[in-house]
């Protein structure tokens, strides 16, 4: 993260244009400083985020390291990744997903390692298996009964010797309560 | 109103069956608590030196030969205070070996640590990378396993052993285990 140094002159300058008077060196010194704090804390962030950064030999490593942590969950977190927790045991996972991957295990390797130690629980895109179908189907089998129940429903609509189905009780009864 | 129709029902029906899937589902056990796999696996493989004796190199061999208990701890860990008079007690008075894997943590103070609160451990192993944590699915200190004679991972807690919970989960196992190991052994002498 850089901001060029051109850049903040030039707006230091174009500020101090609306300033004349013996103003000007205080308002052009109180702008200089808040320029520095920005510059300053801008640089900071990058400073943080780079204590946790690995190096790759290329980007297409460094790309699915990110996708990796990204995907698998924090054990120790109810609802993170690894790429957002900062505990102890995200940074130590981590460090195992940079260090297999740059082994040249695949995608699926790195996530079957963390599956045997941690559980299904790692993995945000659960597998599909006998125990998960009901995850990954159970949606799509609710849709399809949403579906035939509503043809159903229209079909019954449309079908006239479904109107007017009061039975004579019903009817009876009907007449009786609007007579009141 | 006996003439209800009865497909009104219906949607009522669907929704008590949610209620009670997701009701039981939600509750039947702590969201914290993963479930582990290496139950029934081999205690996972590693090298490591001894927390007192940095020369000697620890491996899974040393577990093996009797049912032992593998305690995963770290003076980070606040927890670990807590249950470390019940694993004191375990050692002197339940006769089974407690090995110690010093999680994630640095020797001086593990040894100071121990010094201060006694030590109840045959061996500590070192994992100061947290390496052998990983291949233990540990997430969080303190974590203990019951390891059978042949070395197999048979049970696992995660958090503080009480005494409550070392009488009625893990003695019944550690019993099962020993009387488990008596059969096989009598089993190798008749044979």
């Amino acid at each position: 993260m850089t901001v060029p140094a051109s850049s903040v002159v030039g707006l230091q300058g174009r500020l101090l244009k609306q300033v004349v008077g013996p103003d000007r060196h205080i308002v052009n010194s109180l702008i200089a400083r808040l320029l520095l704090t920005i510059v300053l804390s801008v640089s900071s962030i990058s400073v943080l985020a780079a204590i946790d950064a690995y190096s790759f030999p290329d980007d297409n490593l460094r790309e699915r390291y990110n996708s990796l942590i990204d995907e698998l969950r924090c054990p120790q977190c109810l609802n993170t990744n690894l790429a957002g927790s900062d505990s102890m045991i995200s940074k130590d996972l981590r460090r195992e997903v940079h260090r297999l991957v740059l082994e040249g295990k695949s995608d699926d390797e790195v996530r079957d390692f963390m599956q045997q130690r941690y559980g299904d629980f790692i993995l945000y895109k659960p597998q599909v298996k006998a125990s998960t179908y009901v995850l990954w189907f159970g949606p799509v089998v609710l849709f399809f009964i949403a579906v035939a129940v509503m043809v159903k429903l229209l079909a019954r609509r449309r079908d006239p010797s479904h109107k007017n189905v009061l039975t004579e009780v019903e009817q009876n009864r009907l007449d009786q309560l609007l007579s009141k | 109103m006996s003439s209800v129709n009865k497909s009104l029902l219906i949607p009522l029906a669907v929704f008590l069956v949610l209620v009670v899937t997701l009701g039981v589902g939600f509750s039947l056990k702590n969201p914290h608590i993963l479930p582990s796999e290496l139950i029934d696996r081999p205690f996972p493989e590693f090298v490591a030196a001894e927390l007192h004796d940095p020369n000697r190199k620890v491996t899974r061999e040393d577990l093996k030969g009797q049912v032992s208990m593998v305690n995963v701890w770290a003076t980070w860990c606040p927890n670990c205070v807590i249950e470390h008079p019940e694993l004191v007690r375990i050692s002197r008075e339940e006769g089974i070996p407690l090995y110690g894997v010093n999680y994630n943590d640095d020797v001086d103070k593990a040894q100071a640590w121990l010094r201060r609160y006694e030590n109840p451990f045959v061996l500590n192993i070192v994992d100061d990378n947290g390496k052998l944590g990983i291949d233990l699915g540990v997430y969080g200190a303190p974590e203990t396993f019951i390891v059978d004679a042949q070395g197999v991972i048979q049970y696992k807690h995660v958090g503080a052993v009480t005494r409550d919970i070392f009488e009625t989960e893990m003695k019944p196992v550690i019993e099962q285990l020993r009387a488990n190991q008596s059969v096989m052994r009598t089993a190798e002498a008749g044979s």
